[in-house]
C-alpha cells in the first residue's frame, strides 16, 4: 500500500513524503493538527496541511532561530517566544543557564497536547522550571508588555493562516515596544522563492524595516519547507548580527549543535544576490 | 390585507429557491443581459466567478418581477415582512438611499413640511431636492466631549410638532451612524398624536430586529416606515435593502412610489442575497448578533486599556437624547491623543493595512458584524495602541464641534434649481449655498441647499480638508468653490 502527504509548495509544485502511518489528527479552535510516522523524516507534524516539523530536519531550523541571537546579544535573560507550541526552540534555549525566564504564548493548546504525546523528544523541555506557557493570542499578550524582553522569538506558521497577524507592522511594532533598550526580535520570514512566498517575505521584512533601525535577514536549508530554502529576520534596537557577533563567548559555552556554527552565522547573512535585490526593493 | 398564514416558514427563500431551479434548467437564453450566462463577456466571469454570471438574469415568469411582484419575489417580500414585523417588505435594489427616498416620496409633496434631524444622510436631503420639501430641522443634541450629533431630545421633536402643526411626517435615524438612538416610541406616538408619519432611517439598524439586547426597531416601535441597509449589519451584498411599511400604508401606493425611480432590471444578485440573508437572520440572528455584541464589548474594554482613546458605549445613555445606544457599534473618540479622527483612520489604512469605516474631526468608527473574528480585533486594538505609541501629541489645535446650526433660507429644491454663481470658498460668508458639502463618509452634510454659509462652516470645512477629510457634493470636485444663490 502507498500512503503519500502532500503539501503544495507553490500552486503548480507539490512536495510529498511517504506516510507509514496517521498517528493523530484533529480540528482544533483554530487549526487542523496532524502527525505522521514517516520512514525518511520520522515524525512529522502538519498544521492546515503545512509541514511544520519534521524529526530529521528540525533541529536547523531551531538551532537557526535560537543560537544566532544568542550569540550576539551576550545577557540575554529573558525570553518570549510567539507560537512554538512543538517546543522545538523552546528545548535550544533551556540549554542557556543564563535565560532566567522563558515566556511561550501559543494560541492553540492543542498543538501543545499533540506535540507533548507525539513529539515528546521536541516537547521534552516544555516542563523546564524557566518555562511559562501562555495560552493566548500573542497581539493581545504582547501589547501589555513594555520594556520586559531581551529577545523574542517569533516561531509562527505561515503569513496566509492563522498566524496572519504576526507579520503586521502592529504586531513588529508591540514587539519593538516590549522589547529592552539592547532587545532582539528574531522571526520565521518564511521562504524568498516562490513568488507568493517572496512577496509576504518582502512585505514583513518592509515592516520590520520601518520598525527596527537594525534589521537584517539570514538563511538555511531545511529539506521540508518550501524550496528547501528558508529565511530569518534579525530586528534588533541596538546590536549588529554580525558585527556584535561574540563568537569566542559562545564557544566557549561548548553546546553541541548540528547545524549552527559561529562560522556559518557569518555566512548566513550572506545572501544571494536576487534575495539582496527583493529586500532592497522594500528597503527605500 | 395581511390575510398571510401566521407563521410564515423562515427556512424558505423564495428567489434563492428559482434561481436553483432555472439553473439545472437550463434555460437557453434569447433574452437580455447580453453576457449570456457570462459566455459572452469571459474576463469578467473569470473574475466574477461561473456561479455568479449564470445567475444574472432578467425578470422572466418563474423569476418573478420586481416592479410587480406576484411570485417568488412577492413570496421573498412577505417572509421578510414576517422576519422583521412588518405588515409590507419591499426588496429594494438602489440602495437604502432608494429606500429612504421611497420614505419621503411616499409621504411629502411639494411644499409639505418634514420634521427631521439635522444630522440625517444626504439621501434624505436629496429626496427634498427631487420633491420639493421643507425640511424642519430639529437640533440634535452635541455631546460635548465627544463633539458628535445625539439623537433629538423628546421636548425638541414636541416643540417642532408644535409649531408646525401642517407638517406631514417626523423622520428618525435609528440609529445614527455612531449608534445612537432617540426615544422612537415616544416620538412615533407624538407624531401620530398630531396626524403624522414616523419615518426611520435604519441604515445602521437591521440588527435591532434581530438580536438579544438591542434598541427597539422602528416596526417595534409603531413607525410607518423604515429603510433597512440589509448589506450594512445583514450580510447581503453592497446595494440591496429592504423598505418596511407598517398597517397604515398603502403598499399599492409605495410600490408605485418605488416604480418613479427604480429600474427595470432588478439584480437577480441583489434580489437572492436578501432573500437568503434575510433567511440566515430569521433562523440566526440572535446568536450571529449576540457574537458581535461580544467582539464589541470586547473591543471596547481592551481600546479603553490602551489609554487615551475612548470606545463610547452604554454608559452614555441619558434616557433622551441618547435613549439607547447600539451595543454592536466601535466608536472610538481620539482627540485626546492629539489625533483627529480622521488622521486615525488614514494612518491605520496606510501603515497598518486596516480599513475602517469612517474617520471625522474627533471620532473613528470601526464597523463590526457577522463577519469579523476575534484575530482581526487584536490586530486593530494593537494597531491604535501603536498609533498612540507612535504618534501621541497634544490635542489642544484641533477643533472641538461638529454640529453647526444651520438656517435655512430657500427649501433644497428651489435653492438646488434656483440662478446660481460661484464663488471662491473665502468669498461665499453670508451666501444661501446651492449645493452639498459634507465629508463622506459619514455622509452627512455640512451644507445643504439653501442654507446659509457662516464663517464657523467655512473653517470647518478648511479645517476638515487640512485634516484629511474626503469632501464631496459640490461641483467643484477640489471644493475651492462653491455654488451660490446668485
Amino acid at each position: 500500500m502507498e500512503l503519500w502527504f502532500s503539501e503544495f509548495h507553490a500552486p503548480d509544485v507539490k512536495h510529498s513524503i511517504r506516510i507509514n502511518k496517521h498517528l493523530y489528527s484533529q480540528q482544533s479552535d483554530y487549526q487542523r493538527i496532524d502527525i505522521f510516522d514517516t520512514p525518511e523524516f520520522g515524525r512529522v507534524l502538519a498544521l492546515d496541511g503545512n509541514v511544520q516539523l519534521t524529526e530529521r530536519d528540525e533541529f536547523i531550523y531551531d538551532e537557526m532561530i535560537t543560537h544566532v541571537p544568542m550569540a550576539v546579544h551576550p545577557s540575554i535573560k529573558d525570553v518570549l517566544v510567539i507560537g512554538a507550541g512543538d517546543g522545538g526552540v523552546v528545548k535550544e534555549l533551556a540549554r542557556y543557564e543564563r535565560i532566567e525566564r522563558i515566556d511561550l504564548v501559543e494560541m492553540d493548546p492543542e498543538v501543545i497536547k499533540a506535540c507533548r504525546a507525539y513529539l515528546p523528544e521536541n516537547a521534552s523541555r516544555l516542563d523546564d522550571r524557566r518555562v511559562h506557557i501562555y495560552y493566548d493570542n500573542a497581539l493581545r499578550f504582547i501589547r501589555r508588555c513594555s520594556e520586559q524582553y531581551d529577545l523574542i522569538i517569533v516561531d509562527s506558521t505561515d503569513p496566509f493562516g492563522p498566524s496572519e497577524g504576526y507579520f503586521t507592522r502592529e504586531f513588529y511594532g508591540i514587539c519593538y515596544n516590549a522589547l529592552r533598550e539592547d532587545g532582539i526580535m528574531v522571526n520565521q520570514q518564511g521562504s524568498p522563492f516562490y513568488q507568493h512566498d517572496a512577496e509576504a517575505m518582502q512585505r514583513s521584512h518592509q515592516r520590520i524595516v520601518h520598525t527596527f533601525p537594525i534589521s537584517r535577514v539570514y538563511q538555511a536549508h531545511i529539506p521540508t519547507y518550501a524550496a528547501g530554502y528558508w529565511t530569518f529576520g534579525f530586528a534588533s534596537k541596538k546590536y549588529h548580527p554580525v558585527d556584535d557577533l561574540d563568537a569566542e563567548g559562545w564557544n566557549r559555552l561548548n553546546l553541541q549543535t548540528k547545524y549552527y556554527t559561529t562560522r556559518l552565522h557569518v555566512g548566513a547573512f550572506c545572501l544571494p544576490a536576487f534575495l539582496e535585490k527583493l529586500l532592497k526593493e522594500v528597503e527605500g | 390585507m395581511n390575510d398571510l398564514p401566521v407563521l410564515l416558514d423562515q427556512n424558505r427563500a423564495p428567489i434563492y429557491e428559482a434561481l436553483q431551479t432555472f439553473r439545472q434548467m437550463r434555460v437557453v437564453p434569447f433574452d437580455v443581459p447580453g453576457h449570456k450566462h457570462g459566455r459572452g463577456n469571459p474576463e469578467m466571469t473569470a473574475f466574477l466567478g461561473e456561479k455568479c454570471v449564470t445567475i444574472d438574469v432578467n425578470s422572466m415568469k418563474p423569476l418573478d418581477n420586481l416592479c410587480h411582484p406576484v411570485s417568488v419575489i412577492k413570496e421573498a417580500e412577505e417572509l421578510a415582512a414576517d422576519a422583521f414585523g412588518a405588515a409590507h417588505a419591499f426588496l429594494m435594489v438602489g440602495g437604502t438611499t432608494s429606500s429612504v427616498q421611497t420614505m419621503v416620496l411616499t409621504t411629502c409633496k411639494r411644499g409639505d413640511k418634514i420634521i427631521l434631524p439635522r444630522n440625517v444622510h444626504r439621501s434624505v436631503i436629496n429626496a427634498l431636492v427631487l420633491c420639493g420639501a421643507v425640511p424642519v430641522y430639529v437640533n440634535p443634541e452635541v455631546d460635548d466631549r465627544l463633539g458628535i450629533s445625539l439623537g433629538m431630545r423628546r421636548d425638541q421633536v414636541f416643540k417642532a410638532i408644535r409649531e408646525n402643526p401642517e407638517a406631514v411626517a417626523v423622520l428618525v435615524n435609528n440609529p445614527t451612524y455612531y449608534g445612537i438612538c432617540s426615544d422612537l416610541k415616544a416620538i412615533v406616538r407624538m407624531a401620530h398624536d398630531a396626524g403624522m408619519f414616523c419615518l426611520a432611517d435604519e441604515a445602521h439598524g437591521t440588527h435591532f430586529y434581530f438580536g438579544a439586547g438591542m434598541p427597539t426597531s422602528a416596526m417595534e416601535a409603531g413607525a410607518d416606515m423604515a429603510a433597512v441597509s440589509m448589506h450594512k449589519s445583514g450580510g447581503s451584498l453592497t446595494q440591496s435593502s429592504f423598505l418596511l411599511t407598517g398597517p397604515q400604508m398603502n403598499p399599492g401606493h409605495v410600490r408605485q412610489i418605488i416604480n418613479l425611480t427604480q429600474t427595470t432590471s432588478g439584480s437577480y444578485l441583489l434580489m437572492s442575497s436578501l432573500d437568503i440573508s434575510r433567511r440566515m437572520l430569521a433562523l440566526r440572528g440572535r446568536e450571529i448578533f449576540a457574537k458581535v455584541t461580544t467582539m464589541a464589548d470586547y473591543a471596547r474594554e481592551e481600546v479603553n486599556a490602551i489609554g487615551g482613546y475612548y470606545a463610547f458605549g452604554k454608559e452614555l445613555v441619558n434616557g433622551d437624547s441618547i435613549f439607547d445606544f447600539d451595543p454592536t457599534k466601535l466608536s472610538i473618540h481620539t482627540r485626546d491623543i492629539g489625533l483627529a479622527g480622521i488622521e486615525v483612520y488614514d494612518i491605520l489604512r496606510d501603515e497598518y493595512d486596516i480599513q475602517i469605516e469612517f474617520g471625522d474631526i474627533g471620532n473613528i468608527l470601526a464597523y463590526l458584524s457577522i463577519g469579523d473574528r476575534t484575530q482581526e480585533l487584536e490586530r486593530l486594538v494593537s494597531a491604535l495602541a501603536e498609533i498612540r505609541r507612535r504618534y501621541q501629541r497634544d490635542g489642544s489645535g484641533l477643533l472641538d464641534t461638529e454640529y453647526l446650526d444651520p438656517e435655512v433660507v430657500a427649501t433644497p429644491q428651489e435653492a438646488f434649481y434656483a440662478p446660481k454663481k460661484s464663488l471662491p470658498l473665502d468669498e461665499t460668508e453670508g451666501c444661501v449655498c446651492s449645493e452639498f458639502v459634507m465629508c463622506y463618509p459619514p455622509g452627512i452634510p455640512i451644507l445643504a441647499p439653501g442654507e446659509r454659509i457662516t464663517r464657523d462652516i467655512l473653517d470647518y470645512i478648511k479645517f476638515a480638508k487640512e485634516k484629511g477629510c474626503s469632501m464631496t457634493g459640490p461641483e467643484d470636485p477640489d471644493i475651492l468653490r462653491l455654488n451660490v444663490l446668485a
